[in-house]
């Protein structure tokens, strides 16, 4: 089954509890897109510290780019009326580096956005992606701008990512993406959320702490 | 594809077998938690009706939300109490190991492992926490994952990964007086990038390293991710075992013996094949200063904030928007930048031996007028030691005060925060947008004896004048 995804997204207010799918395969997601331009954006801008003061995720997605948002006073693609149906996240280069807080990916997925398209992610910010089910894809620099400008020029225009071909497709344009083949798999077959698997090899688990000499220090 | 190198050789011993996806199942040997990424991933466990595979391979503590004045319990901010009251009941409830407040053994997280010997060469260390790569000094494969990984290693003390390359970093010779493991790692990142190490472990090696402290290399390890790679490590020799022998969960007796052998065994090979090496001559680092947005972002204490026009161009566009944020000028000396604030402490630089470089510089001087000054110890151990030492004397001589243990400002999850456009010195690791605690407040990073500099003289200054 692909995660088809409807151009209507409910309202923000509705969106705020909702529950990420869990164990679905994500083969295809269509919808408007955002840009979101600058390099080297960081988890604490994505969701400063303060936000984290919770034992719980709820709620994160009205805080995304919190201060970033206050300071560009309703200028920020994240408060632009034309954006706020988004679903797909354009960025550029070293995304979500600094702090390991899934926080920042709660945030932004709990916004809204169901996947992301960038020149590159950190590693932590792409794995906590992985692990919630937001494909991370990557394009080449001057793609990734041309789709930018695509989506400033019309916002209501829908975009496809298809991780099967692995294409972002609008209009008659369609631009080859990348992403590692192991989480590719685990989005194409449902197995992005790895906790099952891991738990089922207790055994093999067992044994290979039992063939670690410190675990018998301890 | 590397061969041979300490981080094979560990990666292939952890490994558990391979998933349908091709990643890589891996265990994990010691995990670490703390109060602000745990609370979500032990709710996901209950969601699912699972339980904690190896209890006692995961170790706790409270660092984050901490307040460094004013501990008593319940604490005055009601959030961070129902956090840390949230930790203490998921210990309680899985039977995990947890040093709280007061039990003399509470500290940062990637303070306190290394210092009671849990950290040890050849491990697989994983936290809820982008610092974990501090314990890579040891020659342990350490790195910061999210909730939903930390609920898989809590669930199956295993994590699903793709393996990383490897980039052996050679620094060699002798580092100048003044001149600091911080200064190193901030150089490295200013020379590879923020995004240079994305993708690969970083070996650091080379007579440099070789000389360094646990203390220096847990600094230099520690700020891997700052480089963009998720963990660093240094081989393990006589320094690491002489550190570790004795300590509170080091092997002893005769298990002593066969660490040795072990910990020799994981070595990297002198033939092992790296994916890529960058050579840096130790002779040419100075005391180095972060200017901008990014710990790329940094120069000599010497040198002016650089032009946007001698920059990469790649490099341009966050140097723009850091010359905006910041309020400094392109080709201005760094040096005589006046500073509102100064924080000694954090993960990085909250150690015994950080405290000693800071008070070397603090004795006997006066923090300038105007400045607010704090020293925030890495752990209780730490400012045990320090008093003992009678370093808080001298920090609260100089008009320092003098905290209890925790995060702090580094990222100012607790009380302690910059105001406004405040600007600090600070020895911790990152000087993102708002990471202090102001929405427009702004951070210099610099080495602990660079921040005390500041101190006592209101304004960045070439720690090497008052040695």
């Amino acid at each position: 089954m692909s995660l088809a995804m409807s151009l209507l997204r409910p309202h923000r207010r509705l969106s705020l509890h909702k529950q990420i799918p869990t164990m679905t395969q994500i083969s295809t997601i269509t919808g408007p897109a955002l840009p979101l331009t600058g390099n080297d954006i960081d988890t604490d801008r994505i969701i400063p510290a303060r936000f984290l003061k919770s034992i719980t995720f709820d709620g994160l997605g009205d805080h995304a780019f919190e201060d970033d948002r206050q300071q560009m006073n309703g200028a920020h693609p994240f408060d632009q009326p034309q954006y706020q149906s988004a679903r797909i996240l354009v960025v550029n280069r070293n995304f979500g580096c600094g702090s390991s807080r899934e926080h920042a990916p709660q945030a932004i997925a709990r916004w809204g956005i169901q996947t992301l398209i960038g020149e590159s992610f950190a590693e932590i910010f792409f794995g906590n992606c992985v692990a919630m089910g937001v494909p991370c894809v990557v394009a080449e620099s001057e793609a990734v701008r041309q789709l930018q400008a695509a989506i400033a020029a019309n916002p209501e225009q829908p975009f496809t990512l298809d991780l099967s071909a692995m294409t972002v497709t609008y209009g008659d344009t369609v631009i080859p993406v990348t992403m590692g083949d192991g989480p590719r798999q685990m989005f194409l077959h449902g197995t992005w959320d790895a906790c099952g698997q891991l738990v089922a090899q207790s055994q093999e688990i067992q044994a290979t702490a039992a063939r670690l000499p410190y675990v018998a220090w301890a | 594809m590397s061969h041979g190198t300490l981080f094979d050789k560990v990666w292939d011993l952890h490994t558990v077998g391979t998933l349908p996806s091709g990643q890589t199942q891996l265990f994990i040997g010691l995990h670490l938690i703390h109060e602000v990424t745990s609370p979500q991933a032990f709710a996901m466990l209950r969601e699912r009706d699972l339980s904690v595979m190896f209890p006692q391979r995961t170790v706790a503590t409270v660092d984050h939300i901490v307040p460094t004045e004013n501990q008593a319990r319940p604490f005055i901010d009601s959030l961070a109490e129902q956090m840390i009251q949230e930790l203490e009941a998921n210990c309680k409830s899985n039977d995990i190991r947890f040093y709280n407040i007061g039990s003399g053994n509470q500290g940062i997280v990637h303070v306190i492992a290394p210092e009671q010997g849990l950290t040890q060469p050849g491990m697989t260390i994983a936290c809820g926490d982008s610092h974990t790569s501090t314990h890579g000094a040891f020659g342990a494969i350490a790195f910061g994952i999210g909730t939903s990984q930390v609920r898989d290693v809590l669930a199956s003390q295993t994590l699903a990964l793709a393996k990383l390359k490897v980039r052996r970093i050679e620094v060699n010779g002798d580092l100048l007086p003044g001149v600091y493991a911080k200064d190193v790692i901030l150089h490295i990142i200013r020379t590879l990038g923020v995004k240079g190490g994305v993708g690969y472990a970083y070996e650091f090696a080379g007579t440099t390293f070789d000389a360094m402290t646990m203390e220096e290399r847990m600094t230099v390890c520690n700020m891997s991710i700052e480089g963009g790679a998720r963990c660093g490590y240094v081989n393990p020799d006589a320094t690491t075992y002489e550190y570790l022998k004795g300590r509170d969960f080091s092997p002893s007796g005769d298990a002593w013996d066969e660490a040795i052998t072990w910990w020799d065994s994981l070595v990297s090979d002198a033939d092992a094949e790296y994916d890529d090496v960058a050579v840096f001559d130790a002779n040419e680092i100075e005391p180095t200063v972060t200017w901008g947005i990014t710990p790329g972002q940094g120069v000599w204490v010497s040198e002016a904030i650089p032009v946007a026009a001698s920059l990469p161009e790649s490099d341009r566009v966050v140097a723009e928007e850091a010359y905006s944020y910041m309020g400094l000028d392109p080709g201005t000396p760094i040096k005589g930048t006046k500073i509102d604030v100064c924080f000694i402490g954090s993960c990085t630089n909250g150690r015994i031996s950080d405290l000693r470089e800071a008070a070397k510089v603090a004795e006997g001087r006066k923090v300038a007028g105007g400045i607010k000054a704090f020293v925030v110890p890495g752990s209780e151990r730490v400012k045990q030691q320090a008093e003992a030492e009678g370093l808080d004397t001298i920090f609260e001589a100089a008009g320092f005060e003098w905290r209890q243990a925790g995060c702090s400002m580094c990222l100012a999850m607790n009380p302690d925060k910059l105001q406004g456009r405040q600007i600090s010195a600070s020895s911790s690791n990152r000087n993102f947008k708002g990471r202090q605690g102001s929405s427009s407040g702004r951070t210099l990073l610099m080495s602990p004896a660079m921040v005390a500099a500041a101190a006592v003289t209101g304004s960045v200054t070439d720690v090497r004048e008052l040695l």
